[in-house]
């Protein structure tokens, strides 16, 4: 038996902000296993240069987005292609960002609306100054060539 | 904080009520990422002495405030509870701004919009670039806005910031997402807020002067904005079919969660023409553009004609119908889980006309205040709650 236990020492210390009240820094982080369950095909879509919508076999109203189920009639869907080219029907430019994404700024964020499609698709614009960015713009889908399994793999360009 | 928040709601109450007379509580906070404590709903009943009594929190985006005061409303209309108290609190100097960014847009949806461009200012700029295009909404109506909500909170000590601004600072403010700029979005906030809500006998017994809840209601809309409708407008009692026969809604430029919880509020408290019928709004002005847009959800005008009421100072402290006399979220910051509370403290007080007691000065006292509306709202319009509060 150790008469005289004693927890080691930590000697690389803690930053301290401020002293009363007692702010110190303090780190986290974590590795997700992320799933896309039903929203595997479209991930799957972006790998082979395609954009899929959902199309619902009920009432036929057409997203841009995955949705399993119609959220007017709850009717399934399917999957469709959406045209590689679009408009854009809102935009900004971000000069300032989540943390992610302050290494990208300024960046543009676009809306495309697609012909014969009901809702739109949120998306990045790369190679237009905002000068030269409105809405109606004409805009066509391109495509990482190495997919990274994200959303990210498709951005969008002027189109003509 | 949220200790604070109390005592001076207990103090306020000449000491009739204490701690033992509360059945239960409803505590709201946004982020657990920001707290890095699961549960901190449990430690605020234990902190505050409640504990063994009932408790729930309550999340729902920048909603979360209005959310809570529903459901502590709703804890004493079922007869639950004689006197529930509805606590907020976000603490949201845990980490820098850019990473509080990341935390909020986290509520967006992580699979298709967060991996883009993860960020709130982004979705309402791009939400009031389509209002611009729609309307001939301008940078000039939004930052009156600004200037209106800042130069209001200038006379309340309760706000983050006291900054008497002029068009042209906020014009000059600089863009953070084209069109909006520094000062017409809210800053990272750390705050708390109480509310006592009480059955009518509980309110005789322990208040002076209570104020009574006479309309609630909430609406919803899709996660991403991307999927909303372009439909119809649901109408107000006061609007016709013909008003908006070639406006596709809500699209991305107005909220119909938002026109959803004004119907649901004005129907069960009797409202038929808003403008008429209300003295005042705290509204949720997480963004100046927000503030335009929320005028024509809630009916103070068409929908397209936010610009004009502005621009006709309707909503100033003089105006027909002042809005966010308080300062708003764009000055009073917007500490999430007490923001919706906080609006409802103020809109106590106004109808009360106790401002003065409260703030020290009675500037932003709204003069014969009977009835008020106020209204929290989520990302992009994800929740809306509506309540409207009458002086009895």
């Amino acid at each position: 038996m150790n008469k005289d236990p004693k927890l080691p020492e930590i000697d690389r210390g803690t930053e301290v902000f401020s002293v009363d009240p007692l702010i110190v820094r303090d780190h986290f982080e974590v590795e997700y296993i992320h799933s896309f369950k039903q929203d595997t095909p479209f991930f799957h879509g972006l790998s082979k240069k395609k954009i899929l919508g959902s199309h619902c076999r009920k009432c036929r109203y057409k997203y841009a987005t995955p949705r399993t189920r119609c959220m007017y009639c709850s009717g399934p869907t399917e999957w469709f292609e959406l045209p590689s080219e679009g408009r854009v029907h809102s935009w900004t430019v971000c000069y300032y960002a989540a943390e992610e994404f302050l290494k990208d700024v300024p960046f543009t964020l676009i809306l495309v609306e697609f012909n014969g499609v009901d809702t739109l698709f949120l998306s990045r614009l790369i190679g237009v100054e905002r000068e030269d960015t409105h809405i109606g713009m004409k805009v066509r889908s391109k495509f990482r060539r190495k997919a990274t399994w994200s959303v990210r793999d498709v951005y969008f360009v002027r189109a003509g | 904080m949220v200790q604070e928040a109390l005592d001076y709601a207990l103090h306020d109450l000449g000491g009739k009520l204490s701690v033992r007379d509360i059945d239960g509580s409803v505590i709201s906070y946004f982020s657990d990422h920001f707290t890095r404590q699961l549960k901190a709903g449990a430690m605020v009943q234990d902190f505050v002495g409640l504990c063994p009594k009932p408790h729930v929190r309550i999340e729902g985006g920048g909603a979360t405030g209005g959310l809570c005061f529903q459901q502590a409303w709703e804890s004493v209309a079922s007869g639950r509870y004689d006197v529930a108290a509805a606590m907020g609190f976000e603490t949201m100097s845990h980490v820098e701004t850019a990473k509080g960014n990341e935390f909020i847009a986290l509520a967006s949806d992580t699979n298709f919009d967060f991996p883009v461009g993860g960020y709130y200012n982004g979705y309402y700029a791009m939400m009031v670039v389509r209002h611009m295009h729609e309307f001939g909404t301008t940078e000039e109506q939004l930052a009156r806005i600004a200037v209106k909500n800042h130069n209001n909170a200038c006379h309340n000590p309760y706000a983050q910031e006291h900054l008497a601004l002029t068009v042209e600072d906020v014009m000059k403010s600089g863009y953070i997402a084209w069109p909006l700029k520094r000062h017409d979005i809210c800053t990272m906030s750390d705050g708390a807020a109480v509310c006592l809500l009480a059955s009518e006998k509980a309110a005789e017994k322990f208040c002076k002067n209570p104020i009574r809840i006479t309309g609630i209601g909430a609406g919803s809309d899709c996660m991403r904005f991307a999927d909303r409708p372009h439909g119809k407008v649901p109408l107000l009692p006061h609007e016709r079919e013909k008003d908006y026969k070639k406006l596709k809604y809500p699209g991305v430029h107005s909220f119909r969660a938002g026109r959803t919880a004004a119907i649901l509020a004005y129907k069960m408290a009797g409202i038929t023409n808003p403008l008429e019928e209300l003295d005042v709004i705290e509204l949720h002005d997480a963004y100046s553009s927000s503030e335009l847009q929320t005028y024509e959800d809630l009916g103070l005008c068409k929908y397209g004609e936010g610009g004009r009421f502005i621009d006709e100072g309707r909503s100033t402290l003089s105006g027909q119908l002042p809005v966010n006399p308080s300062g708003g979220l764009l000055a009073c910051g917007h500490p999430v889980g007490a923001t919706g509370l906080m609006q409802a403290v103020c809109m106590f007080w106004q109808l009360q006309r106790s401002i003065k007691t409260h703030f020290g000065n009675g500037k932003l006292q709204v003069k014969k205040a009977k009835r008020g509306l106020i209204h929290s709202h989520a990302g992009t319009g994800t929740y809306v709650t509506c309540s409207i509060m009458e002086r009895p």
